[in-house]
C-alpha cells in the first residue's frame, strides 16, 4: 500500500525532510465528503463507490493518492463516513452519491476545504507522534489501515496509517501552522 | 495516562479525547411545562456527589463523537464499567448497588 507523492504535493517542499527519519509533506488536490445515513443508505454508497464499508476507526481504498479514480473511505463514528476524493472528482462524485442513495435518509456534505492534510513517513513517525498523541501507534495497538480522529496537542487531527511508517494526519485548516509547528518541535527534541 | 473504554469504538482510548458530561440515567420529564418549580429544580440542580461508584455520562469528543455511561469510583478513579445510553446500568462485582 506503497503511496507515491501525487503531482501537487511532489510540487511543493517537504515541510520537515531528514532522510532516514522523517518527512512531512502537505498534501493537495483532495475533495472531502461527510456522508451519514441509515444503514441502507451507507450499503447504497459502497455499492456505487465500489467499496466494503468500512468497520469503526479502519478505512478502506481504491488505488493510489492522486490517482484518477482513487478514493478512500473512513469511518470516524458509528454513522460517520468519511471519503477522501481527488478533487477534480467531486462533482461527478457527488451527483452519483446522491443519485444511488436518494430513497434513504442520509446528508453528503463537501468539507474539501475544512482540513489541511499531511503526510509523514519514515523510521521515525511513530516517536514523532507520540510526542504528542495520546495514543499507543504500536503497529499492534494501531495497526495499518485504522483511521481515527485524536488529539495532536491541542489540536484535534484525524489519523491514519497507511504503511507501517507511513500516516496521513489532518487537521482543521486553522490549526495547520501549529500542528506542523508541534511536529517539528516533536522531530527536533529526538534529536 | 488513564484508560477509557468507549463502548462504541469498542476500545480502550486515552483520556484526553474524553470529557465528562454530567450524572448518567436523569430522565429529563417529558412535559417540563407541568413540573413543579421545586422539581424541576431538582432534576436541573440536584446531584448525589456519591463518595464511591458513581453513574456519568462521558462523551469521546476527540474520538467517535459519541456519548455514553460509565460507572466510576470516585475514590479511586477506576472505571468499572461503560455502556451504551439506554441501557441499564450495569450489575458490576462490588459497586454495591
Ligand atoms: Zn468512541
Amino acid at each position: 500500500m506503497d503511496e507515491a507523492p501525487s503531482p501537487e504535493t511532489a510540487e511543493m517542499p517537504p515541510l520537515l525532510n531528514r532522510p532516514g527519519f522523517a518527512r512531512l509533506l502537505p498534501v493537495l488536490g483532495l475533495g472531502r465528503l461527510v456522508f451519514r445515513g441509515v444503514p441502507a443508505a451507507e450499503a447504497r454508497l459502497g455499492a456505487a463507490l465500489g467499496l466494503a464499508l468500512p468497520a469503526i476507526n479502519r478505512m478502506v481504498h481504491r488505488g493510489e493518492r492522486g490517482e484518477p479514480g482513487a478514493r478512500a473511505l473512513m469511518r470516524f463514528g458509528p454513522d460517520e463516513l468519511l471519503l477522501l476524493l481527488p478533487r477534480g472528482e467531486l462533482e461527478s462524485a457527488i451527483a452519483a452519491i446522491s443519485q444511488a442513495c436518494a430513497a434513504e435518509p442520509h446528508i453528503l456534505v463537501d468539507v474539501s476545504d475544512r482540513h489541511l492534510g499531511f503526510v509523514l513517513e519514515g523510521p521515525a513517525v511513530a516517536a514523532i507522534l507520540h510526542s504528542g498523541c495520546p495514543l499507543d501507534l504500536d503497529p499492534r495497538a494501531f495497526p495499518v489501515g485504522m483511521a481515527t480522529r485524536s488529539l495532536f496537542h491541542k489540536a484535534e487531527i484525524l489519523l491514519w496509517r497507511i504503511a507501517p511508517m507511513l500516516f496521513r494526519i489532518e487537521t482543521g485548516r486553522s490549526f495547520a501552522p501549529y500542528l506542523v509547528a508541534q511536529i517539528g518541535a516533536g522531530a527536533r527534541d529526538l534529536g | 495516562m488513564l484508560l477509557i473504554r468507549c463502548p462504541f469504538c469498542r476500545m480502550e482510548r486515552p483520556e484526553l479525547e474524553f470529557r465528562h458530561a454530567g450524572a448518567a440515567h436523569r430522565l429529563r420529564p417529558a412535559d417540563p411545562a407541568a413540573v413543579s418549580d421545586r422539581d424541576w429544580g431538582e432534576f436541573l440542580h440536584d446531584r448525589d456527589n456519591i463518595r464511591g461508584i458513581t453513574a456519568e455520562r462521558w462523551h469521546h469528543v476527540h474520538g467517535c463523537g459519541r456519548f455514553f455511561n460509565a460507572l466510576r469510583d470516585t475514590v479511586s478513579d477506576v472505571f468499572l464499567a461503560t455502556y451504551e445510553p439506554g441501557a441499564p446500568r450495569p450489575d458490576v462485582p462490588g459497586a454495591g448497588q
